[in-house]
């Protein structure tokens, strides 16, 4: 039984790591959105094992959260803003493909190197659950780096903070005060960034970042 | 006494907090202006409050102590100050057509929202829930220097917005780690996350976690803070807002920032296997300093210019707290308070400069003390203040900073001075364009709110030529609190 809750949980947390070097290289938005709903799905499986492993009930409701509003409500909204918006055409990344999965693998391997090394004392479960959170969150921020478009800067954004929800579900016995605030500002966010996104349409006809660029203060 | 005390502490949260419910309700902008200034007021009564009576014990989730109190009186003084310039300033929006009536109800309301966060932050005794306090805090920043929805404003609010979320995602990374580190010793649940309880038993973490937890947490509040080479988004947001919100970023939340690493650094001093924290605050302090005084040459912006001069103050305040020692802490602590009272009364002036000239090129303002006799001094005797030249304040903090880190690493010194210097001059240089020579720009006559402006001075100039024994000694004892 023992084994096989470790197990349960490196694969959940594997796959949300594989997940993440998905969405580095798709290079169109509806693809990139399904395959961040996925990443939802895995992480709210990775915390429901967790709540079940640890034996912590207010864990299933962060899955719940998780699965309702980042799998399904998200996505689906998101959906309808690039519709709206009609930006369903590619999407370019800095530096090409190659470099940027390379600069992953590069981030995966310095997360697994810091986190174990500074943690022998905890408990494997929470100590490769740490592991993998940190290089979610290494892997996010990379995409964020390397996106141009808005849109695609949001969903590497959001996928940095599963990471940091894979994060907290695995310190047991973590306050459920920070899971909720976790979910919570990720609906602030979302709220921000649609209206965001609604302000930038009015204004010009693309949300590319380079656009935004332009028009940096000093050069007026 | 006791229930008192916790009564102006929840005073301090509740008044901004339900006065934001009423200010989205009520129409109106005279009103609504007068009344974020009434609660502006009250909230600083009340935090006032809490230095007579007697401070209630330490909870689960809120704590007052001689540390926070220093923060929580600066930052609901300069609320208040702030909400008066406010009041004078947004008018002049509605007349010229840059806000609508329906962003000023949202404004205000966001304006005590933000209060409330800060104001949380500071009074927290808990990790998390500082956490969040900053979070909102921050997000209710963006929108408010996304208000005027022009070009700049915009990419400034959504630069803000990425890089204060990826700094504010690595302080949440930090503070699990935290919280990892004090659950073998402190058990679990919410003790773990409580200030008073991690800091008592610091010392039995494991050093590892908390290294590491610490440098997550230096970079993810140090975004907020503005240090170099994470200040990106500040000249931006500083600039393209309106300017009642310059003045409270650079004059509180950037506090708030500092405060939660002061915070984390004394649970890491407490810890005996901790890394030695200040090397890394005073390399990230003396970068900014540099980089801001070297940046500060090449602005044409005028609030630009002041917030690229605030990058180079918040890195002279994490210098002087890297230092450490109760002479540098006293140093950081006196100059914190008097950048954020300098900074935010230079804001004043320049906000009304701006909108009486209609630009922030500074290449087309000029002559100031000519054309705007109050202005124009004011903004001289601010900026004089803000370069550090006696009789004022900040002069006090810097001579004091400077003499005794020169005691103990000279070859530090000549590089913060030669910083000081460089920043100096661009200051003064800039100031003479603006302020003396021949008038440029609109000449219109300007409806000022001048006493804000001069009780911030008053103030500054106040504390450089004498600083009252209570407040030495109140200041001391925080110091020597800070280690």
């Amino acid at each position: 039984m023992g084994d096989l809750t470790f197990d349960v949980a490196h694969m959940l947390a594997g796959g949300l790591v594989l997940l993440s070097f998905v969405m580095l290289y798709q290079d169109r938005l509806y693809a990139l959105l399904n395959v961040y709903a996925l990443h939802a799905v895995v992480l709210a499986a990775s915390v429901a094992w967790q709540a079940f492993a640890q034996d912590a009930p207010h864990l299933y409701v962060t899955a719940a959260i998780a699965l309702a509003f980042k799998a399904v409500v998200i996505p689906t909204s998101l959906h309808r803003i690039i519709r709206r918006l009609g930006i369903h055409r590619e999407i370019e990344t800095v530096g090409g493909v190659g470099p940027t999965m390379l600069a992953g693998m590069g981030l995966v391997a310095l997360s697994l190197a810091v986190m174990l090394r500074i943690t022998p004392e905890a408990e494997p479960l929470a100590r490769e659950d740490l592991a993998f959170a940190l290089s979610v969150v290494l892997l996010g921020l990379l995409m964020m780096v390397t996106r141009r478009n808005a849109v695609s800067q949001v969903v590497g954004f959001m996928s940095l903070e599963n990471g940091l929800v894979l994060a907290a579900a695995g310190a047991r016995g973590m306050p459920l005060v920070v899971e909720i605030s976790v979910a919570f500002s990720i609906l602030i966010a979302f709220i921000v960034i649609g209206i965001f996104l609604f302000r930038i349409r009015e204004r010009f006809d693309t949300v590319d970042l380079h656009a935004l660029d332009r028009f940096r203060g000093e050069r007026r | 006494m006791n229930g008192l005390g916790f009564d102006a502490v929840a005073a301090v949260l509740l008044i901004p907090l339900a006065s934001a419910a009423l200010l989205v309700l009520l129409p109106g902008y005279r009103l609504t202006a007068r009344l974020n200034v009434l609660a502006s007021l009250l909230t600083l009564l009340a935090a006032l409050s809490l230095l007579v009576v007697e401070r209630p014990a330490a909870g689960p989730y809120l704590l007052v102590d001689d540390l926070n109190i220093v923060f929580i009186v600066l930052n609901t003084f300069v609320g208040f100050t702030t909400s008066a310039f406010s009041a004078s300033y947004i008018g002049h929006e509605l007349e010229t057509g840059r806000l609508t009536p329906t962003y000023l109800r949202f404004y205000h309301a966001m304006y005590q929202v933000m209060m409330f966060g800060m104001n949380l932050a500071l009074v927290a005794n808990n990790i998390g829930l500082m956490w969040v306090a900053v979070e909102l805090a921050t997000l209710t920043t963006v929108l408010m220097v996304g208000i005027y929805r022009t070009h700049e404003a915009l990419e400034a609010a959504w630069k803000y917005f990425i890089l204060g979320s990826v700094g504010i995602a690595l302080a949440l990374f930090g503070t699990i780690l935290v919280y990892m580190a004090a659950r073998p010793v402190v058990g679990e649940g919410m003790d773990a996350m409580v200030w008073t309880v991690l800091l008592e038993r610091a010392a039995g973490f494991d050093p590892a976690l908390v290294n590491v937890a610490f440098v997550f947490l230096l970079l993810g509040y140090g975004t907020k803070v503005g240090l170099a080479p994470l200040h990106a988004w500040l000249p931006d947001a500083h600039a393209e807002g309106p300017t009642p919100i310059s003045a409270v970023l650079s004059g509180l939340l950037l506090n708030v920032a500092l405060y939660a690493v002061l915070r984390f650094k004394l649970l890491l001093a407490a810890n005996p296997g901790g890394i030695a924290t200040g090397p890394l605050m005073v390399t990230m302090g003396l970068a900014s300093v540099l980089l801001a005084a070297v940046m500060l040459y090449r602005r044409r912006d005028i609030k630009r210019l002041f917030a690229y001069s605030s990058i180079e103050h918040m890195g002279i305040i994490v210098f002087a707290f890297g230092m450490g020692g109760p002479l540098a802490n006293f140093a950081g602590l006196l100059h914190m308070v008097m950048h954020s009272l300098t900074k935010s009364a230079i804001f004043f002036a320049v906000g009304h400069v701006a909108q009486v000239k209609g630009t922030q090129r500074m290449s087309e303002i000029g002559g100031l003390t000519e054309t705007h006799p109050w202005l124009g001094w004011s903004l001289v005797l601010g900026v004089v203040a803000i370069a550090g030249l006696p009789p004022m304040g900040i002069f006090m903090s810097e001579f004091l900073l400077v003499s005794s880190t020169f005691a103990r690493e000279p070859v530090l010194t000549v590089i913060l001075v030669a910083g000081l210097l460089l920043a100096f001059g661009a200051l003064l240089m800039r100031l003479n364009g603006l302020a003396f020579g021949e008038p440029k720009g609109a000449t219109a006559p300007v409806h000022a709110s001048y006493v804000p402006m001069f009780a911030h001075l008053a103030l500054v100039l106040a504390a450089g030529l004498f600083l009252p024994g209570p407040v030495v000694a109140w200041f001391q004892n925080v110091a020597a609190l800070l280690g």
